[in-house]
């Protein structure tokens, strides 16, 4: 099947077997390399550019080298400083961009709705690498891959999320991807963390890490931002990593085969002790890989590749 | 001169609801009654058969964004959009550029106002000096010049001996403190509603707390001081109930919701469109029905606008980024009668009461009421008229507004200021 949408603005409006497709193409991708096409490169002659916002290594270097094995042409703008900008509005820079006809525009930008935005302005397929706190759908992709690589299926697997729930893209879309896959969701942090009405998301939520995590097949750890002190949500990291933070005597309290994931970067010591997260039950270098399979899945089918060609 | 024929008057200050004969001269009601036939040359002679006939209505709460920032509205633009909504007056908000906190701003506004604007226009001046929150103005002085009220509207007056002290002064002066509630260390200017959709958007909530405790703290200094309090765009269930509380108890406080906070839900800003974007927030529907019963049983006392006007520079941006605001002299009436009207939250004579009778009592200012002698500021309704709400017809020079294409039942047909036809719809 194809991606009934032009756009990958979320998780949210995505189905079930939308999601299913991506991530089918992106197991294939990984498999097997490109798909078959014009000398192995079936996005040969396409435009690809990245917009970046936020500052980001990770996030930018898996777009750039997804679109780079699939053979397209990559750009990447950096916007996270704002003399690059000089002053100009967003809605203004991707219509010059546009003016460049580009395939396929990727952008992070700290504004939720961004993305959607720039997709009303533009012609072309735009993907959402990081909106504010909305989403961040490809983070939530690679996140599904990875489990169902481990698992087999996300169909009843129970999954906790720790942290920063209120100011986390990665959590909504996980939340979002998770639920429609049949998985069950479970929340934790410190109240300040917890944004209101998230059970209305479908998930279970929890302060206590210890209660979260038990019984769980996964456990996702967010990145604790250090300027949240600042906003008095935390008395202090060091607060956060004895209350809340996941390390080895807190993991007695899960399941001996648990995953441990982390988005990324990590803050050591602070939402994770090291010991976990270099860990035999850890899985973040393995996300960082299934990443660039899966946008490169995202590429190929928003620029009208159908899942099931790709597979032998 | 005109005479207006056959219509329903509805004059609540009069306690009147019948048809009558309205017969206009130099700017006057010179006579209402039963039949009133056409004698003399050049009297125009309107039809109103099967439609209302209001006094003028008064919108206590305009921003004419003029003098600072005219790309966005005139006082000649707003009077304009003023008479296309069915307003014959408006208060305009002391938030311009340079702020109305001195005599000398308040006197070039009347001046413009009575040069250029289409409608009476009653100028609010500053409670502090450039809305700083700090140092009081000189709300004498500004009395004189002919300010109707003092606001900081736009800023809350956070710091609470301020308050204090102007609610205290203005007693002497009989004016009333308009109060724009919201304690900025809870609102962190954030961007919508906290809620259910926030949490689902990512977007920053505004508790609706960052309001009620500014209401709350605000009735205990008005109780304290024994001043006049009038509470703008009432926008949540707690701010009602403290008001209903507070007026039970005999303070003296007066308050008002706009057709942006009764009609729309944080629904609406879902599909991130900026023109939802307003302060305070679009609330959720458990705030909705506490504005519906404080409107019935009079807790809410005026429906005003808080028409803000914004252009595509700041509304054409992403979410976070837009500037707080919507448009809402031309959408005010059509959404009243169709939302409150046309549901039965409100009777016809009470809505007319909240859109002319009450805002005039709070100011201070003529006008309110249909009475042979006075000033002819009409406004006539058709309560069955179909509307479609296109803001490229706007009168106003923005268009943010987040109610285009909305279908209405009900709007205003003509608007009368001082005897003078200063709008009428193209379709009678």
């Amino acid at each position: 099947m194809t991606l009934s949408t032009k756009h990958l603005l979320g998780i949210e409006t995505l189905s079930a077997e939308e999601i299913s497709s991506i991530l089918d193409t992106a197991q294939s991708m990984k498999k097997e390399g490109a798909p078959p096409g014009k000398e192995s490169s079936p996005l040969a002659g396409k435009t690809i550019i990245n917009l970046f916002y936020e500052s980001s290594t990770r996030t930018r270097t898996s777009f750039e080298l997804a679109g780079k094995r699939l053979g397209a042409d990559v750009l990447n703008f950096d916007f996270s400083t704002s003399s690059m900008s000089k002053g100009e509005t967003l809605k203004d820079t991707v219509i010059n961009l546009q003016a460049m006809n580009p395939d396929i525009l990727v952008i992070r930008h700290s504004a939720p709705g961004a993305a959607a935005f720039v997709a009303e302005a533009v012609d072309a397929s735009v993907i959402n690498a990081g909106d504010g706190a909305h989403e961040h759908p490809t983070q939530a992709l690679l996140d599904l891959l990875t489990m169902r690589e481990c698992r087999g299926s996300i169909q009843g697997l129970l999954v906790a999320i720790l942290g920063d729930i209120a100011h986390s893209r990665v959590a909504r879309s996980n939340i979002w991807g998770l639920t429609k896959l049949g998985a069950t969701v479970r929340v934790a942090g410190p109240p300040t963390m917890i944004p209101p009405y998230i059970e209305n998301m479908g998930v279970e939520m929890f302060y206590s890490v210890e209660e979260a995590i038990a019984d769980v097949d996964v456990i996702m750890c967010l990145r604790i931002q250090r300027e949240r002190q600042q906003k008095y949500l935390l008395p202090s990291l060091e607060e956060y990593a004895k209350f809340f933070g996941l390390n080895h005597e807190r993991l007695a309290h899960a399941k001996k085969d648990v995953m441990i994931m982390h988005p990324g970067p990590i803050n050591r010591g602070v939402e994770i002790s090291s010991a976990v997260a270099d860990g035999k039950n850890s899985f973040i270098l393995e996300q960082v890989t299934n990443g660039v399979a899966v946008r490169m899945a995202c590429f190929y089918l928003l620029a009208g590749g159908r899942q099931g060609h790709v597979a032998h | 001169m005109l005479l207006i024929k056959r219509g329903r008057i509805i004059d609540p200050a009069n306690r009147v609801d019948g048809v009558f004969d309205v017969l206009i001269k130099n700017g006057i009601i010179a006579r209402i009654a039963l039949t009133i036939e056409p004698e003399e040359q050049g009297l125009r002679v309107i039809d109103a058969e099967g439609k209302i006939v209001a006094p003028g209505f008064i919108d206590m709460h305009t921003h004419l964004r003029d003098p600072g920032q005219e790309s966005k509205e005139t006082i000649a633009s707003g009077c304009k959009a003023a008479a296309a909504g069915g307003f014959t007056a408006l208060a305009c908000m002391p938030n311009t550029g340079p702020v109305n906190d001195s005599p000398l701003i308040t006197g070039s506004i009347i001046s413009k106002a009575l040069r250029e604007g289409c409608v009476r226009v009653y100028p609010i001046g500053a409670i502090t000096r450039g809305l700083q929150g700090e140092a009081l103005t000189d709300i004498g002085a500004l009395k004189e010049a002919g300010v109707v009220a003092v606001s900081d509207d736009g800023e809350p007056v956070m710091n609470a001996e301020v308050m204090r002290r102007a609610l205290e002064y203005v007693t002497y002066f009989d004016l009333p403190v308009i109060s724009h509630c919201e304690d900025k260390n809870l609102s962190q200017n954030g961007d919508m509603h906290e809620g259910f959709i926030s949490t689902r958007l990512g977007l920053r909530g505004i508790p609706a707390a960052a309001e009620e405790v500014m209401v709350a703290r605000d009735l205990l200094l008005a109780k304290m001081t024994g001043s006049r309090i009038h509470i703008a765009h009432v926008s949540t269930a707690g701010s009602v109930d403290l008001i209903r509380t507070a007026k039970a108890k005999g303070v003296l406080v007066t308050a008002e919701a706009t057709p942006h906070h009764f009609s729309l839900t944080d629904e609406a800003v879902a599909s991130f469109d900026t023109s939802t974007k307003v302060n305070p927030p679009l609330r959720s529907q458990k705030h909705l029905d506490a504005l519906w019963e404080g409107l019935a049983d009079g807790t809410i006392d005026v429906i005003a606008t808080d028409h803000a006007p914004h252009g595509a520079k700041d509304k054409d941006v992403d979410y976070p980024s837009a500037a707080y605001g919507i448009a809402g002299l031309e959408t005010a009436v059509s959404l009243t009668l169709s939302k409150l009207v046309h549901t039965s939250i409100l009777t016809i004579e009470e809505a007319i009461a909240k859109l002319s009778l009450n805002p005039a009592r709070i100011l201070g200012i003529n006008g309110g009421s249909l009475n042979e002698g006075g000033d002819a500021d009409v406004t006539i309704l058709d309560l069955e008229k179909e509307v479609t709400i296109d803001p490229e017809n706007f009168r106003s020079k923005s268009r943010n507004t987040p109610f285009a294409g909305m279908r209405l039942t009900g709007g205003p047909v003509m608007t009368i200021v001082k005897g003078d036809v200063v709008w009428e719809s193209e379709s009678p």
